[in-house]
């Protein structure tokens, strides 16, 4: 009687580790918890266990819709020092009968981004060995960032352009101008006298001294 | 001793010391002239420091034995680049013309000179405007986090990355793929890259604002051009002093190995990087130094320029090796940690039990025990001088090993824009020497007509170019650019330099030239230049002309391509260049040199033609009006 008893509650456990170690559908997890947090590094111990356990639940619930599922279908075995260990899922309505591995990574896969959080570790510090990890979606910009850099650039060379070519025009003007005022003078003065003027280097003549007002000496 | 060759005429066609004079103290004449010496000072230090001197003379000095290397480079220095220098400020500044005036000047035989230059100029021009076209590329992507180089883009199917990424790095990828698009084989054109278009379009724009009026508007431009890669450099220093590893990547740099010395490359190379790093023979140094006063003191500012170039040659070595150090270190470390994640993984061990410190030991003890399972694990050699030496010069040093260096630096934008800003200002200002180098020529030869203004002239000169280095941006334009690289601007310029000494020296006469120079700057140039001007120098550009040619006419020549399909992918491939292209080489080289005798002999034809025929109806003239 007392053998049939103690038969009866070391039975499970014992099963449940052969149930473990010699399945197809188990996964190696690993993690690497000093690399991820340094000096802030919790220890691994039976209580994280337990966590990893709720959260792998956790993630079969959601990806069932089931909410049968409980922490004592989640079957830890080959714990080494390493942090690294395999698991095997338990179906709720069958102890004995084990999830395949695909529905298994499917739920991992949906819930990575929960399960990293719990143990405050990323897609390459929490391994699943053979599930890779989901990449990010690329960044898709309206306008890429360089054609606005460009076009900055390209601008201000055009106004640089156009206003050196402007302040080039305008001086042009300016001396033509200046040139087309002298020579009207010229002409004009040559038309009142009838002499040729223009033969006078510069626009102002000769200062005459016969003609001046200035005589120092004649002061009334 | 002193040979003079004959030169009829000469007297004639120059400005004789008073002509000069009064024209210094009327200041007139229709000449440019500079603002101000600072001006000029800045332009001729942006012209000589460019690109070079970031790229290419850190890689000379750490491949030919490191501190060791600074002794060829100094000597030559001494012997070749200051003495060439300062033959090319005087003869601007006495003769008072761009590079085609002043050899015509000189005789009108040596005319072919100036017009090698001109050749090597605009063919320089071409494809350096398109690197700082790929240097705008990379500034305009450095406005985004995370930086495009930093991470593999994800394939079409999102499984994976891209394939040709995963199997080498994001920063080759970026480089060969997504900025060049290289072609696997230069006959391949690839076609061209639109983006790579408008990159080009922007670096000949703002080419084209700064050089819009000559002298006048580079001028202004060489104050923030030529100044602001120092201030970019320094910051480096001091951030890359402060990452890991820097020190490790200076002393590598520096770490003298004497035995080099011995070596003839060494010198040829030390050589070779004193000439191409003093953007000597190009002409643009000739047409700066006209512009200034005829009693500017040409001596000191050939001393001082030429000090300032090898000091910045061994800053910006310093500030690259800092940062490769670092990448090195970064690499190194990331190396060892995989291995280390491995054989954790592998052996079950806890984390923390193996670590840099012990690694050799741990190894040893577990290749002791477990042989075959460490030989199957194909574990990487981490060597950090195998690192700290990876090919780390050219395009290479600059987009791909100093970008990943970059990405690994906290605040990564904001290093990539100061890094690129640096290339753009150092290329830009070497750029306004080459423009100036074809510019002024052009004028002289008199190919525009003089009713054009300058800003048409340099608008339609800028256009062309543009046009013609659109051979740049198709697919294959990386393996042109390398063609041009080694033909274009390597053996025409030796022999410009070669011919410029031997015309001033014994064409134009050295006496002469002291003389002038005692006009000048009030004293006879002394022995030191003396000696070097009229043998050493000439006999040093002789030596490093008949090497390169020696190992450019035997070596059998290729290039390397990128080819993802090749067996050593992502190693380069080396590819035999197809026949057509020694057409091209010979194009490339050989019409700029050739046009140095050829233009001699075309002239000898055209008079020898002319005196033969009737100039006779004019002499007649002649006798008949002296008759009367």
């Amino acid at each position: 009687m007392l053998a049939g008893v103690l038969l009866l509650i070391f039975l499970p456990p014992l099963v449940a580790k052969d149930l473990c170690k010699d399945s197809q559908d188990g996964f190696k997890v690993r993690l690497s918890i000093k690399t991820a947090l340094g000096d802030d590094a919790y220890e691994w111990n039976e209580s994280e266990m337990f966590l990893f356990r709720s959260t792998l639940a956790y993630a079969m619930r959601k990806q069932t819709k089931q909410d049968t599922y409980n922490i004592t279908n989640i079957l830890v075995c080959n714990d080494t020092q390493r942090v690294s260990f395999v698991f095997v899922v338990t179906s709720p309505d069958d102890p004995d009968q084990l999830i395949p591995k695909e529905q298994i990574e499917q739920a991992v896969r949906q819930n990575k981004h929960r399960i990293n959080n719990a143990f405050l570790l990323s897609d390459m510090t929490l391994e699943f060995v053979g599930i890779p990890p989901t990449l990010a979606a690329p960044i898709i910009y309206d306008t890429e960032p360089w054609l606005i850099v460009f076009g900055v650039v390209i601008g201000a060379v055009a106004v640089g352009i156009v206003a050196l070519l402007m302040s080039t025009v305008s001086k042009k003007r300016r001396a033509k101008e200046k040139a087309a005022g002298l020579s009207e003078e010229d002409e004009g003065i040559v038309k009142e006298n009838g002499t040729a003027l223009s033969g006078l280097g510069g626009k102002e003549g000769v200062y005459n001294q016969t003609f001046s007002n200035d005589n120092r000496f004649t002061e009334l | 001793m002193k040979l003079k060759l004959l030169n009829p005429g000469l007297e004639d066609r120059i400005l004789s010391h008073d002509e000069l004079e009064r024209l210094e103290v009327e200041e007139a004449g229709d000449r440019p002239k500079w603002d101000n010496k600072a001006q000029y000072m800045l332009t001729c230090v942006g012209f000589c420091v460019g690109l070079g001197n970031v790229w290419r003379f850190p890689y000379l000095c750490q491949s030919h034995g490191g501190g060791a290397f600074m002794i060829p480079f100094l000597i030559l220095l001494v012997f070749e680049g200051i003495p060439l220098l300062h033959l090319e400020f005087a003869i601007g500044q006495r003769l008072r013309k761009g590079s085609v005036g002043v050899w015509r000047t000189i005789n009108p035989y040596m005319l072919g000179v100036g017009i090698a230059s001109m050749c090597v100029s605009f063919l320089v021009s071409l494809y350096y405007n398109t690197i700082i076209a790929w240097v705008m590329w990379y500034f305009f992507n450095s406005f985004q986090e995370p930086l495009p180089w930093s991470q593999c883009p994800i394939n079409a199917n999102r499984t994976g990355l891209v394939s040709e990424c995963e199997r080498s790095s994001p920063v080759d990828y970026f480089w060969y793929r997504e900025t060049l698009n290289t072609s696997v084989a230069i006959d391949e054109t690839g076609g061209l890259q639109w983006w790579m278009i408008l990159c080009l379009i922007s670096a000949w724009g703002v080419l084209y604002v700064c050089c819009i009026r000559g002298i006048e508007t580079t001028g202004k431009a060489v104050y923030v051009t030529s100044t602001l890669p120092y201030v970019v450099l320094t910051i480096f220093l001091i951030r890359g002093l402060t990452l890991k590893g820097s020190v490790d990547g200076i002393k590598f740099l520096f770490t003298p190995d004497l035995n080099e010395l011995a070596n003839p490359s060494t010198w040829l190379d030390a050589g070779a990087q004193v000439f191409y790093s003093f953007s000597l023979a190009f002409g643009g140094l000739i047409s700066f130094s006209s512009y200034n006063s005829v009693h500017n003191n040409c001596e000191q500012d050939a001393v001082i320029i030429s000090i300032i170039n090898a000091f910045t040659s061994i800053y910006a070595a310093t500030v690259i090796y800092s940062i490769i150090g670092f990448r090195a270190t970064e690499r190194f470390d990331d190396c060892l940690s995989g291995n280390i994640l491995t054989l954790l993984n592998t052996f079950d061990l806890p984390e923390g039990n193996i670590t840099q410190s012990n690694y050799q030991e741990v190894l040893h003890s577990l290749n002791s025990t477990n042989p075959d399972i460490i030989s199957n694990l194909h574990l990487k050699t981490c060597d950090l001088n195998s690192f700290l030496s990876e090919g780390v010069e050219g395009t290479g040093l600059a987009f791909i090993v100093f970008t990943e260096a970059i990405t690994k630096m906290p605040l990564s934008p904001l290093w990539s824009v100061l890094f690129f800003i640096m290339l753009f200002c150092l290329g830009l200002s070497s750029m306004f020497g080459n423009i100036e180098g074809v510019l002024v020529p052009l004028q002289d030869l008199k190919v525009f007509p003089k009713s054009w203004p300058k800003e048409v002239i340099s608008g339609v000169t800028c256009l062309v170019c543009c046009l013609v280095g659109l051979i740049f941006v198709q697919g294959s334009g990386n393996y042109w650019l390398a063609l041009f690289d080694s033909f274009a601007g390597s053996i025409p310029l030796l022999i410009v330099a070669f011919s410029e000494m031997i015309g001033v020296v014994y064409v134009y006469g050295i006496d002469r030239f002291n003389e002038d120079m005692i006009f000048m700057i009030g004293h006879k140039p002394n022995i030191f230049w003396q000696a070097t001007w009229r043998v050493i120098s000439p006999l040093i550009m002789l030596a490093i002309f008949i090497f390169y040619f020696s190992t450019i006419v035997t070596k059998e020549i290729f290039y390397i391509a990128w080819d993802p399909e090749s067996e050593n992918f992502p190693t380069l491939e080396k590819k035999p260049y197809p026949s057509w292209i020694y057409v091209i080489i010979f194009l490339l080289a050989g019409i700029p040199s050739l046009s140095v005798p050829g233009t001699a002999v075309f002239r000898a034809i055209r008079e020898y033609c002319c005196k033969k025929h009737p100039s006779a109806p004019f002499q007649m003239k002649l006798l008949i009006i002296i008759s009367i």
